[in-house]
């Protein structure tokens, strides 16, 4: 190549064409070359191309319900993740654990109900208790590991930090088996039922071992619906997941962007320096954000206890890593990058794989690729904006 | 590239590398740690200590090359446990066979060679059913010479992992409930099972599914097959689907998890396109609970479950709640005899509960060839030490005839098959496994016999 047809190259770089832009990027071009692969094998399987097509409309409709569920969950624990990344520009990968503990305090406050009658007789208030009490819980944890694991290295490098938060998630881990012992345990069997005038429209799906309908279950009922010619089978639980994470997310939102706490947390992670010099309690505004993570984390391990019925000292360890994952695709440090990615990340999970005619074991190499790509694409992640290099 | 991009780089190669070696169960060769039986260190004031450097300077010199485990006199000989004690799903089969060595080694606490007497004692470690716990405690067995034979390990994928370890200081492994098909076919010198192989675990399942109802069997022709990726599985699958489909019933769908993961309803979807009547599952507790919980969410709740010796376990039944009702699940069993309802008997006694899975049976068996094999074959040397050759143990074991065990009259094939028990089939009725079929194989054809109620 001389030298002048590079300045012609350059020239014409002016109002550069995606397409110029991946030839000069051999990166960029082989990941476009496999997403285009994937894109056509997944195409082969929707179209009807010989008789009926491999890949059904009503089994991605199905696995699409599915996929929001766990996404939405991801989505809660990635608020976690971004939301301490926003703040201290570090990755908190204890989360995954503070997650697990939320799951299992709730697991204690559920089975107490159980025992009490407390659950049958009130499920609502039962699950309102579970609830709380994993929420508060899992900020309580949050709250410690900030003030055992990283407050002390506040200034410490950057990777300092990353080290011990790796420490102290498989201490959470570890200090969770010697109390609890390492067996699973089993949510109890929930039925919180409403809307009991909707009995004849149910008909014999509404009926429970004793012939009587109360009305629909919202947390163990299965219901076998048709949907605008699709055949689904609807768990009223996968909404009640999906409804209360994007309630809690919107919570959040508008307490980072209303009130005047949040306006002190915006404050800090645009520049923690000038903060405190405007009065901001910098140390408060820290603690805040580790509660807020917390809290949500919690609230995503008693969903995902309910929605999947088992806790062990050892659940966090993946959800964590899937949400961290979640919470850089979306753009690390964005609020609803974390909530998309998180969504996007559970629906890719569970319907790529058969989408693309591939084995389910592969569906965490399909979520880690796409992380991959997405970085070459757009190093910030979806929602992320560049930072200046000052921040970052 | 900004300074914040590159730390996203490097936090998500750490993470990739956490990913996978918390997923990946692939056997992996270390340099193994050779015991040694060169005195280690000066001899200092207790007279125990400076016997037994004595001892081993003096094995030095007269077997160079033959390895052995010395064990001075008045000391203990330490037989090592490698089985899975805790981890989720994993621990009540880890502790099964811990209480069933404990049990033989109370009914014979010591050996007796040569006049003298020695105390026999138990050396636990958690192998947490993974290569990487078998390898590890195989290496720290391999390292102590005190250690004469081990029972375990207790998971396929750890057996194959520690076998080339045990093999290179020439010990001798027997395994109560290693059960994968080609741990007996690759050379391994130290292994042994007093457990029946999955080549024949899984031809009873298939054809316990594939027969029709007046011959002992389900009468199912569809199944759809999960592994969970471990060679345990992975091979079990591989013998069931071979044989099913030789039958003539037909693999409608075959897959395999990742162990960690808890969400498989995208899976299960898919499986339930291909509308099979049976799933069938090879792997342990956990994941199969959530398999049984979860089909109903796809639309499978009447496709019937099965698992093998992996699940039969109560933890099984408490995790999967009412989707376990109605589930099969195959395992080696012991034939009825007096003796093995007295070990039974002993068994609730001693810790208070029904055996928690099915292999106590086989570590007692395997604990009792292992104290047999040592008192046959040790010798005193001139102080009084035990030795024990491990070249001649081995031998010893690889050629059992005639062992009247509690899982049967167990006899050496020589590549490390001992067991040749029946293979019974369980079903989950009011809260427990009940036992409803015996498959057994009878002038070379399998025989299906129903349990009378």
């Amino acid at each position: 190549m001389t030298p002048i047809q590079t300045q012609e190259m350059r020239a014409r770089r002016q109002p550069a064409s995606a397409l110029s832009r991946l030839i000069r990027n051999p990166v960029q071009l082989i990941s476009a070359i496999i997403l285009l692969g994937l894109f056509l094998v997944a195409l082969r399987n929707v179209l009807p191309l010989n008789g009926a097509a491999e890949y059904q409309p009503d089994q991605f409709a199905r696995q699409l319900i599915f996929g929001l569920a766990q996404g939405s969950i991801y989505a809660l624990i990635a608020l976690g993740y971004t939301l301490v990344y926003g703040i201290l520009s570090m990755i908190n990968f204890a989360h995954g654990e503070i997650f697990m503990a939320g799951a299992y305090m709730g697991f204690f406050a559920i089975t107490a109900a159980q025992e009490t009658g407390l659950l049958a007789s009130d499920p609502v208030l039962a699950l309102f208790i579970t609830l709380l009490i994993g929420m508060l819980s899992s900020a309580v944890v949050a709250v410690l590991v900030e003030r055992i694991a990283y407050r002390p290295l506040r200034n410490a490098p950057r990777l300092v930090p990353l080290i011990t938060a790796i420490g102290a998630s498989i201490a959470l881990q570890q200090i969770f088996l010697r109390l609890f012992g390492a067996s699973t345990r089993r949510y109890p069997d929930v039925g919180w039922f409403v809307l009991p005038n909707a009995c004849p429209a149910l008909g014999t799906q509404g009926l429970d071992d004793t012939g009587l309908c109360r009305g629909i279950d919202l947390i163990g009922g299965r219901y076998d619906v048709t949907v605008i010619g699709l055949e689904l089978r609807i768990l009223p639980i996968h909404f009640l997941v999906f409804a209360l994470s994007l309630a809690l997310m919107i919570a959040l939102w508008l307490y980072v962007h209303r009130t005047k706490s949040g306006k002190a947390m915006r404050a800090v992670a645009e520049d923690r320096n000038t903060a405190a010099l405007m009065g901001v309690n910098v140390d408060r505004v820290i603690v805040t954000t580790f509660i807020l993570g917390g809290l949500l984390a919690g609230a995503g391990g008693v969903l995902y206890a309910l929605y999947n019925q088992q806790v062990s000292p050892f659940i966090g360890f993946l959800p964590g890593i899937k949400a961290f994952t979640a919470a850089v695709l979306g753009g690390i440090g964005n609020i609803p990058g974390a909530m998309f990615g998180g969504l996007f990340l559970g629906v890719v999970e569970t319907v790529a794989p058969s989408m693309l005619g591939l084995s389910s074991q592969l569906k965490d190499v399909i979520a880690f690729g796409l992380l991959v790509m997405v970085l070459i694409f757009r190093p910030q992640g979806i929602f992320g904006e560049v930072l200046s290099s000052k921040r970052g | 590239m900004t300074r914040q991009a590159r730390l996203l780089w490097v936090a998500a190669v750490i993470i990739f590398a956490a990913a996978f070696s918390a997923c990946g169960q692939q056997p992996q060769i270390v340099p193994t740690i050779r015991p040694t039986i060169t005195p280690t260190g000066i001899p200092t004031a207790t007279p125990e200590a400076s016997a037994e450097a004595t001892a081993s300077a003096r094995l030095v010199g007269r077997t160079l090359l033959r390895q052995a485990s010395v064990v001075s006199q008045g000391g203990e000989v330490v037989i090592g446990l490698s089985a899975a004690l805790s981890g989720e799903g994993f621990a009540p089969l880890g502790i099964d066979i811990q209480r069933g060595a404990q049990l033989a080694l109370a009914a014979r606490p010591t050996v007796r060679v040569g006049g003298a007497e020695f105390v026999v004692s138990l050396d636990s470690q958690d192998d947490q059913c993974s290569a990487d716990g078998g390898q590890a405690v195989a290496t720290r067995f391999a390292a102590d010479e005190r250690v004469v034979g081990i029972v375990g390990p207790m998971c396929s994928s750890a057996c194959r992992a520690a076998a080339p370890i045990f093999d290179a200081s020439d010990y001798t492994t027997i395994s109560p409930s290693c059960t994968a098909a080609d741990l007996s076919m690759s050379g391994f010198t130290s292994f042994n099972r007093a457990v029946v192989s999955d080549a024949f675990q899984g031809v009873i399942a298939a054809e316990f599914i594939f027969r029709p109802a007046d011959q002992g069997g389900l009468g199912v022709t569809r199944v759809a097959t999960i592994h969970d990726g471990s060679p345990y599985g992975d091979g079990l699958v591989r013998v069931m689907s071979e044989r099913f489909t030789a039958l003539g019933g037909q693999i409608v769908a075959s897959d395999a998890i990742t162990v960690g993961d808890t969400d498989f309803r995208g899976l299960l979807e898919d499986i339930a396109q291909e509308e099979p009547e049976l799933i069938y599952f090879a792997g342990f507790p956990a994941d199969a609970a959530r398999i049984a919980d979860q089909r109903g969410d796809a639309g499978l709740e009447d496709a019937l479950f099965m698992g093998a010796d992996g699940i039969r376990t109560q933890e099984f039944i408490d995790l999967a709640g009412d989707s376990a009702v109605g589930a099969y699940a195959s395992t080696s069993i012991a034939a009825d005899s007096n003796a093995l309802s007295a070990f039974l008997s002993l068994y609730l006694g001693a810790y208070g509960e029904e055996p928690p899975a099915p292999f106590h049976a086989n570590a007692y068996d395997a604990t009792n060839i292992l104290l047999d094999a040592i008192e046959a074959t040790a010798s005193l040397d001139l102080d009084g030490s035990l030795v024990v050759d491990r070249d001649a143990l081995r031998m010893y074991v690889r050629n059992v005839t005639d062992y009247p065990g509690l899982t049967g009259v167990l006899n050496a094939n020589g590549s490390g098959e001992l067991s040749v028990a029946d293979i019974g089939i369980s079903q989950v009725r009011d809260n427990a496994f009940v036992e409803i079929a015996i498959g057994s194989v009878v002038d070379g054809s399998v025989v299906l016999l129903l349990n009378e109620e």
